[in-house]
């Protein structure tokens, strides 16, 4: 269990890990106390010097259900600020420029791409990454289950993208059956041609996330 | 990237007054914010350089996020989603072809980010316009030439081309507003606007670093689509070289009214991955009013559509794709169970 000060920078929270303490850990480290409250303003009033776009913004991320106080430049996209600043490495880089799905993430229940959203856009929304996808109690998700089963990866590179984007499809109502499957996870590429067995996955976490 | 202040604003009054008497162009120092997918990818490759990001998504719980269905017609929302107007029921049983052109576009999560007015005002998929390393490009630096004149211009343009520019709109969904005679909502310093959406994009012509007729700072609130009897026999035909999530080679929007024996009472035609702009197939509806739509109709009709095509090295196929997309097209809606 946590300590108390991690109580001081995280809300909302719904499970924990070894791994998720120490991501919260590094995030307290890295709460700024100097940075402002608006991105807007044109001089700041405690030093008195014309704004330069490159000070870090002050914002709180939701993700995985606790919060994040975080002063990140305003280029920093989300995929950035989930690997780079709060240790959630799950979302994976891969081309950088949504042409991939590597870095599917869902935001408020919807899957998106976290490479083309800046961090400063997902404030106030809920961001689940793959981390957050398991039971508090290590149970793995229907998907993960059925990708495990089902041996629908090689290398594990595109996998986490491959199951948040997979989860979405079955919520959306679009994994009817193979050919609208294969559709609706075109934007999640995987070089090692996994595809028919995340097909498989799909279709057997179908049904046990209808039964969960 | 390059550094940009970032703005949030919560309406489309406060986003217009954030806006300021920005630049025109695509030199524009500030940029409106929506889902991002050009924006950001653009700016990562340093193709767009604003100085002021505008985050207008707050905007999608007010009327520019809704979707309107009643018997006058269709009013979309610029905010709307691209996933939520392709999945919406009433929008895929009377306007088919609006939601093929959303669905059959980009991926899941890419329809689930943009909007609809980004979707509209999407930037060419030119690599010489998306790599600052040629120093050629009208449309990135205006007077600079073309590098895909004389390049690898196999995805590029055959209609609506100019020694400027051959560059594809490569949009699908605007070839569905253009075939349907959408218009298109604006809202800016001088108060609201409506254009006919064929209105909306500048064919390159000798400045094809403008793109639109928006004012600096106008915004898209809205697009609006009148009920007509056309529009449940229609459809949204998409050809490219892969069989999902890429961008057309050749497309085809059809929307039908037909009488007995097969008598073309109206037609409406527009074609994608073909031309500069969205591309109103007039001549070729003209072709088709009052015959009997079969395939020989329907040929000639797609000979008339590129009778003015003017091709580049690479991209001589999409004349004849393009034009056996037409002819598959126009029968495929004729044989439509409604």
């Amino acid at each position: 269990m946590p300590n108390a000060t991690f109580h001081s920078v995280a809300t909302s929270v719904a499970g924990w890990s070894r791994r998720m303490f120490l991501t919260a850990s590094a995030t307290s480290l890295a709460v700024p106390l100097f940075a402002r409250t608006s991105h807007a303003e044109a001089m700041d009033p405690q030093t008195a010097r014309a704004k330069d776009p490159r000070d870090p913004a002050n914002l709180a991320l939701t993700v995985n259900g606790r919060k994040h106080q975080l002063a990140l430049d305003a280029r920093t996209t989300l995929l950035d600020a989930l690997r780079e600043r709060l240790g959630l490495t799950g979302a994976k880089k891969g081309c950088d420029h949504g042409q991939c799905g590597a870095c599917t993430v869902l935001i408020d229940g919807r899957r998106v791409l976290s490479c083309l959203t800046l961090a400063l856009v997902a404030e106030g929304r809920a961001v689940t990454t793959i981390e957050g996808l398991a039971k508090p109690d290590g149970t793995l998700h229907p998907m993960q289950q059925a990708f495990i089963d089902q041996d629908a990866f090689q290398c594990g590179y595109c996998t986490p993208g491959q199951i948040l984007s997979a989860v979405s499809c079955v919520e959306e109502g679009h994994a009817a059956n193979d050919a609208e499957i294969r559709e609706y996870m075109s934007g999640n590429l995987c070089r090692c041609a996994a595809y028919p067995n995340i097909v498989a996955a799909i279709k057997q976490a179908k049904h046990s996330m209808r039964e969960g | 990237m390059r550094p940009f202040t970032y703005e949030r604003v919560d309406s489309a009054t406060a986003a217009i007054a954030a806006f300021g008497a920005g630049a025109v162009g695509a030199a524009s120092e500030r940029q409106y914010l929506a889902g991002g997918t050009t924006l950001i990818d653009l700016m990562k490759l340093d193709v767009m350089r604003p100085q002021t990001v505008i985050d207008i998504n707050a905007l999608d719980r007010t009327a520019l996020g809704r979707v309107e269905t009643n018997d006058q017609g269709l009013r979309l929302g610029a905010l709307a989603h691209m996933s939520e107007v392709a999945d919406h029921p009433v929008i895929k049983r009377d306007y088919p072809m609006i939601a093929q052109s959303l669905e059959l576009a980009a991926s899941p999560q890419i329809r689930n980010m943009a909007t609809l007015g980004g979707n509209v005002l999407q930037r060419t998929r030119c690599p010489y316009f998306r790599d600052v390393s040629y120093a050629e490009c009208n449309k990135r630096i205006p007077g600079s030439g073309c590098a895909a004149l004389d390049g690898f211009n196999r995805s590029h343009a055959v209609l609506g081309v100019s020694d400027a520019c051959i560059a594809t709109y490569p949009g699908d969904f605007g070839q569905a507003l253009i075939a349907l005679d959408a218009m298109v909502e604006l809202r800016g310093r001088n108060g609201d606007r409506k254009l006919p959406f064929g209105a909306l994009h500048r064919p390159p012509g000798g400045s094809p670093e403008i793109e639109t007729a928006l004012l600096p700072g106008e915004i898209i609130t809205g697009f609006a689509i009148a009920a007509a009897p056309w529009l449940r026999r229609s459809l949204y035909l998409k050809i490219r070289d892969r069989q999902s999530y890429e961008f057309a080679l050749a497309s085809a929007a059809i929307a039908l009214d037909m009488g007995e024996n097969q008598i073309v009472q109206e037609v409406r035609i527009a074609l994608g991955g073909v031309a500069s702009v969205p591309w109103r197939a007039r001549s070729a509806e003209r072709a088709l009013q009052g015959r009997r739509l079969n395939e020989q109709a329907a040929r000639a009709a797609a000979d008339t559509a590129f009778a003015d095509a003017n091709p580049h090295e690479h991209n001589l196929f999409k004349v004849g794709l393009g034009k056996r997309t037409l002819v598959r097209a126009l029968l495929q809606a004729a044989t439509m169970e409604l």
